[in-house]
């Protein structure tokens, strides 16, 4: 609609204000691939291919789009640009921190308050975005991680609260500003989940065309969900160390340089969350289902049989004013039984179950 | 030519700018394994995607690992081409490729000539600690080539010798990220796709994921069936190549030994492709001269230029591609097919064996004559001219199953009648040598003189499209040649728009011709074994005190006894085909 | 292959004809196939073909004519072609290859590279969950499995009376209502397992 109306004024197409410089906008939709956002799988999607990278160089600069000379930039640096002509460079580069000028907009989004796109100066802390503008974690609940720069950044903690944000500082704590993405995570999210949806994300954008990036990163999807699943080894984690560091080192396009930063971030910062999930089978957070169970008190069960009925699979069995018993080779984990328990007879037990003859020890 | 200065592992070396640090490498004898990487550059055909990343090395100052075949060296570089980073990384990309690859190298058809299976021996590779998914597809076979894409690696070599090429357009990329793999149009099989079996995705494909349809075990079964009278043919090309399979150095010619070793395969009579070379030069010759001197005379309708038809992926090509042209190609049969005619008549009665119990083998540097030899056309109630067609490959396949040593083996001749040729019909092989062969023929009959000069050196090279003008005594006969079927498209586009004034072109679908064929053994991207296959065959012509193929003797003899006439009645019965519009089968593509 | 019907064999139990949009949809396959999955489908069991009607060739062909049949607007014909018809089908695009003078393969290879193309057909109301990962840290996965339980279809499959139709995006930019769930054009924030049989009761009289 702006393009229209700018053509109507004038301002965009054939000699612009009758001058004899001619400029126009053209929009092009994109079809669905996360990797076009490398630019050079962008120039060649604009140009009718698979959208998948090539080395550089050449740049886009020297040679883009049909052969000739092209700036890829995202919309938000082009957006920059009318305040800058208009305030002038000095007043844009007064804002913001030394090495990374002007604002930067979030989208702040998951457990807090308020949620939205923010924006804020360079140099802002995160203890500033997530407690003064995003009003803090939603319900009461405590802060665990905020995870900063879409699938290919990291996760930052509690540690990094008051580091300042520009480009420079977020890619030295192992994350980066990316697509601008903040998901506040609090204490109900498991960070191993937490990596693994992420390289789920990846491995279904992976453009394939490099070998580390399309089967490394399924491999270390698959490490992950072995993990969650509570069949995790030491060892696995020395593979997930190794294989990120490669991942890294040998990808062809930033999609794969970048795409084990959720890993190798959530290594470094949640250590002690993947110990727990290969070493006790405990996912701390409640969200790995393989590695909980519920439990029915028969000492509070007064066998109103409410669970039995609510229960999708017919995994609870007891008679009438009998304590009730949960199958667990059934059990599919859904927590109905837990809400509609009156009695609070029901509750998860964090660690993983082994299985017995009758589903229960 | 501006120079400069890099430093790898330690040694400097001096090297054109532009040059890829994997170039400089080898010029100071540093061998960077690659993969996805291949190139044949007298041909000018590469291909770097840059996608398999096993040729990383270290440059001092860059953050992450650089793909030597892509990156190029620049002025004070200091590359490190095998520090523990470097070979850490390539191991762990070996091993994610082989964790997506089946475990079956004791019975998979590249086993020997597999390019992953040599960079896991040379790494040592001992265990796959990334264990997962793999990917499973259905075989695809074709009557030609099987596709076993489980095996694929992505390294696109394939997709860009169908594409850029040979422009054939029966291969692309398809799917997303694991999920990707080389496949034709819908995933359908290839041959429901424009495929021509030019089989040069076979050729470069690096694992078993492309193989050709082996008949060895069909020729085994006739060789022991008691009934039946097997005979072979052995094209021109495959002399040239087979020795490699042997250990033998490029550009060894082993005719004697080939002979004497189908001979102890079993084969009753061992006969020359090369005989129906010079047999397709009668035809093709006397054709090529009727249409010119029917076009002398003022006929308007005649279609010039004449094209050659011996290659069969050139005419599926023109038949899936060019099918408003089909009056344009030679009608003569190639030379597989004319023997195959041949000895299931004249042959077969002159030693009294029923069609039905003679087999016909050919070995040829080609998979699409397999192909080929299956067409209907080409079968007689049911029973096909060729039975069976094995590739340079699959013989030596069979002489080495068989504990023939073939370096021992004497040097034996060809049986007659349908063994003896003439040098034009040798030199078949190579790009360029059907029009040479043909020239010399049709020189002679048009201008009733012999000629003296028989090497046209102006026909010879490896320029993808070449042209010359041959003096026929006055006539400027105007010649075009393309190998490779991107250059024939290019020709033949020019014949559609009515802009070429050509008489006659020649096409292959091979680059180099037949000796780079499909059916060869494999070349790794280097060029210099395919001139070395090449001049094999233009020195056995130069052998020859038969230089042209009507004073092959036994041609002339078969004529007097059987054929009447070239171009005549039974030559069109039995030595002519014809064309089928295959284009609505597939998409056009430039 | 362009206007050529593979099998019409209409003995066998599998076999539907549906005539929809003036396409026949002759098919040979059992009803739980999807319509074309070709890779790692055993041979012979798929034998699909579409046989396009005269007007839908001159309407794809028209949109190829908008761009000058320039090959370099693949992406653009596509868009528009799926805009128009629905989906892709293969012979939809084997039309577009020989307008624009390239392989089928080629278009194939770019139909399957982008998530937004579809060689099947959408249902009447297609329901998009977003699992972004806004909304997947707010319980979309959960959305989405009840909407699975719920029609009984799974990830980018159309239910069995072509209305409901699954698949799921990454972010709508809405990630304050996260999380989130597209029926057509139509926004819902804040869904939750409990809301889906609401949401989709909506459509069930339409």
């Amino acid at each position: 609609m702006a393009i229209n109306q700018a053509r109507k004024l004038g301002l965009l197409g054939q000699n612009i204000l009758g001058l004899k410089f001619s400029f126009d906008i053209e929009l092009r939709y994109g079809a669905g691939a996360f990797v076009c956002g490398e630019e050079t799988a962008l120039i060649h999607s604009m140009e009718g291919l698979r959208g998948e990278p090539s080395f550089k160089p050449p740049f886009p600069s020297v040679s883009g789009y049909r052969g000739k000379p092209t700036n890829v930039n995202n919309v938000e640096t082009f957006a920059n640009i009318p305040v800058i002509i208009n305030q002038g460079a000095e007043w844009f580069a007064s804002i913001g921190t030394e090495k990374s000028k002007g604002t930067k907009v979030f989208a702040l989004a998951g457990k807090i308050n308020n949620v939205g796109l923010i924006e804020v100066p360079m140099g802002i802390t995160l203890r500033e975005i997530i407690y003064e503008i995003g009003g803090g974690i939603k319900d009461g609940k405590k802060f665990k991680a905020v995870q900063t720069g879409g699938p290919s950044g990291g996760c930052l903690t509690e540690k990094h609260l008051d580091t300042r944000i520009d480009y420079d500082n977020l890619v030295e704590v192992g994350s980066m500003m990316g697509s601008g993405g903040m998901i506040v995570l609090d204490e109900d999210d498991c960070m191993v989940s937490v990596a693994k949806f992420y390289l789920d994300f990846i491995v279904e954008e992976s453009c394939g065309k490099c070998t580390p990036c399309r089967i490394g990163n399924k491999r270390l999807y698959e490490i992950l969900e072995k993990i969650t699943q509570g069949n995790g080894t030491m060892e696995d984690l020395e593979r997930l160390k190794n294989l990120s560091a490669v991942i890294k080192d040998t990808s062809l396009c930033g999609l794969g340089q970048t795409s084990p930063n959720p890993v190798l971030s959530t290594l470094t910062n949640f250590w002690d969350e993947y110990l727990e999930h290969v070493t006790l089978k405990k996912c701390r957070a409640g969200q790995c289902k393989a590695l909980l169970h519920y439990d029915i008190d028969p000492d509070i069960c007064v066998g109103c049989t409410a669970c039995k009925r609510c229960c999708p699979v017919n995994a609870i069995t007891g008679d009438k004013k009998q304590a009730h018993i949960i199958n667990q080779d059934i059990c599919i984990k859904c927590g109905a039984c837990e809400e509609k328990c009156a009695f609070d007879a029901i509750s998860v037990k964090l660690e993983k179950r082994i299985h017995t003859e009758h589903g229960n020890d | 030519m501006e120079m400069i200065k890099l430093t790898i592992d330690n040694k400097i070396v001096e090297v054109e700018k532009g040059t890829t640090i994997l170039k400089a490498a080898r010029k100071i004898g540093i061998d960077i394994p690659t993969l996805c990487y291949f190139e044949l550059c007298d041909m000018k055909i590469e291909n770097k995607p840059g996608g398999c990343r096993i040729c990383v090395v270290e440059i001092n100052g860059r953050k992450n690992l650089a793909p030597s075949c892509i990156t190029e060296a620049t002025e004070g570089m200091v590359v490190n081409t095998h520090n523990i980073r470097v070979l850490n990384a390539r191991r762990t990309v070996v091993k994610l490729m082989i964790s997506d690859h089946p475990f079956d190298c004791l019975v998979c058809a590249k086993s020997g000539n597999c390019e992953l299976q040599t960079i896991a021996t040379k790494f040592g590779i001992r265990d796959i600690p990334y264990k997962g998914e793999k990917s499973t597809y259905r075989k695809d076979t074709s009557p030609s080539i099987i596709r076993d894409i489980d095996k694929c690696i992505m390294c696109r070599r394939c997709e860009m010798m169908c594409n850029e090429v040979q422009t054939v357009g029966a291969l692309s990329a398809v799917n997303r990220g694991f999920k990707s793999v080389v496949a034709p149009a819908f995933e359908m099989d290839l041959e429901k796709s424009p495929c021509t079996y030019c089989g040069q995705c076979v050729s470069v494909c690096p694992t078993g994921a492309l193989t050709e349809v082996d008949h060895s075990n069909d020729v085994l079964r006739a060789l022991s069936d008691s009934k039946k009278t097997v005979i072979v043919q052995t094209a021109p090309a495959v002399r040239a190549a087979l020795g490699e399979e042997f250990g033998l150095e490029p550009g060894t010619s082993v005719t004697g030994k080939m002979v004497a070793a189908l001979r102890r395969l079993g084969f009753k009579y061992v006969f020359d492709t090369n005989f129906a070379a010079d047999l397709t030069i009668m035809e093709e010759g006397t054709e090529l001269l009727g249409r010119l001197n029917r076009h002398l005379s003022g006929d308007s309708s005649v279609k010039l230029p004449m094209l050659t038809s011996c290659c069969p992926g050139w005419v599926n090509f023109f038949e899936h591609n060019f099918s408003d042209l089909l009056d344009i190609p030679s009608t003569a049969k190639s030379p597989q097919q004319m023997f195959g005619a041949i000895a299931k008549s004249y042959f077969a009665d002159k030693i009294g064996v029923k069609r039905n119990d003679m087999v016909v083998v050919s070995i040829m540097p080609c998979l699409a004559k397999k192909y080929e030899c299956q067409r209907e056309e080409f079968k007689v109630d049911g029973n096909p001219d060729v039975d069976f067609s094995l590739s340079t490959r699959e013989l030596a396949q069979f002489i080495k199953q068989a504990n023939i040593d073939f370096l021992d083996l004497p040097d034996e001749d060809f049986d007659n009648p349908l063994g003896e040729s003439s040098g034009a019909g040798v030199i078949f092989g190579n790009t360029g040598g059907v029009i040479e062969a043909a020239c010399r023929t049709a020189y002679e009959l048009h201008t009733g003189k012999t000629l003296e000069k028989v090497d046209f050196e102006a026909l010879r090279g490896m320029d993808g499209i070449r042209s010359a003008t041959i003096d026929f005594d006055g006539l400027p006969l105007n010649i075009g040649i393309a190998h490779g079927l991107a250059n024939a498209r290019i020709l033949l586009n020019e014949v559609r728009a009515g802009k070429s004034n050509y008489h006659a072109i020649e096409i292959m679908a091979c680059p180099g011709g037949c000796i780079g064929g499909g059916g060869q053994p494999f070349h790794h991207g280097n060029s210099e074994l395919l001139k070395k296959r090449a001049s094999v065959l233009y020195q056995e012509d130069t052998n020859k005190t038969l230089r042209k193929s009507h004073q092959n003797p036994h041609i002339i003899k078969l004529y007097e006894d059987f054929l009447g006439e070239p171009c005549g009645h039974k030559s069109h019965k039995l030595l002519h085909t014809k064309y089928f519009d295959k284009s609505d089968e597939v998409s056009i593509h430039e | 292959m362009v206007n050529k019907i593979l099998s019409e064999d209409k003995k066998d139990d599998g076999i539907k004809l549906t005539k929809k949009d003036g396409a026949e949809i002759i098919k040979t396959l059992d009803k739980s196939e999807p319509l074309y999955k070709y890779a790692s489908v055993e041979k012979e069991k798929v034998k699909v073909k579409l046989k396009l009607s005269e007007e839908k060739i001159n309407k794809i062909k028209e949109i190829c004519k908008l761009f000058d049949n320039e090959a370099g607007e693949l992406i653009n014909i596509l868009h528009q072609t799926q805009h128009s018809l629905g989906y892709l089908p293969a012979e939809v695009q084997e039309v577009i290859a020989h307008a624009l003078n390239v392989s089928s393969a080629h278009v194939y290879g770019v139909v399957t590279f982008y998530s937004y193309f579809t060689m099947i057909p959408k249902g009447r109301f297609p329901i998009s969950v977003c699992t972004g990962t806004a909304c997947y840290v707010r319980g979309a996965e959960k959305v989405l499995d009840e909407f699975k339980r719920q029609l009984g279809i799974n990830m980018g499959e159309t239910s069995v009376d072509g209305k409901f139709s699954l698949s799921c995006l990454r972010c709508v930019g809405a990630c304050g209502l996260a999380p989130v769930v597209l029926v057509g054009e139509k926004v819902y924030g804040r869904v939750s397992p409990d809301g889906v049989k609401a949401i989709l009761d909506a459509y069930k009289e339409v």
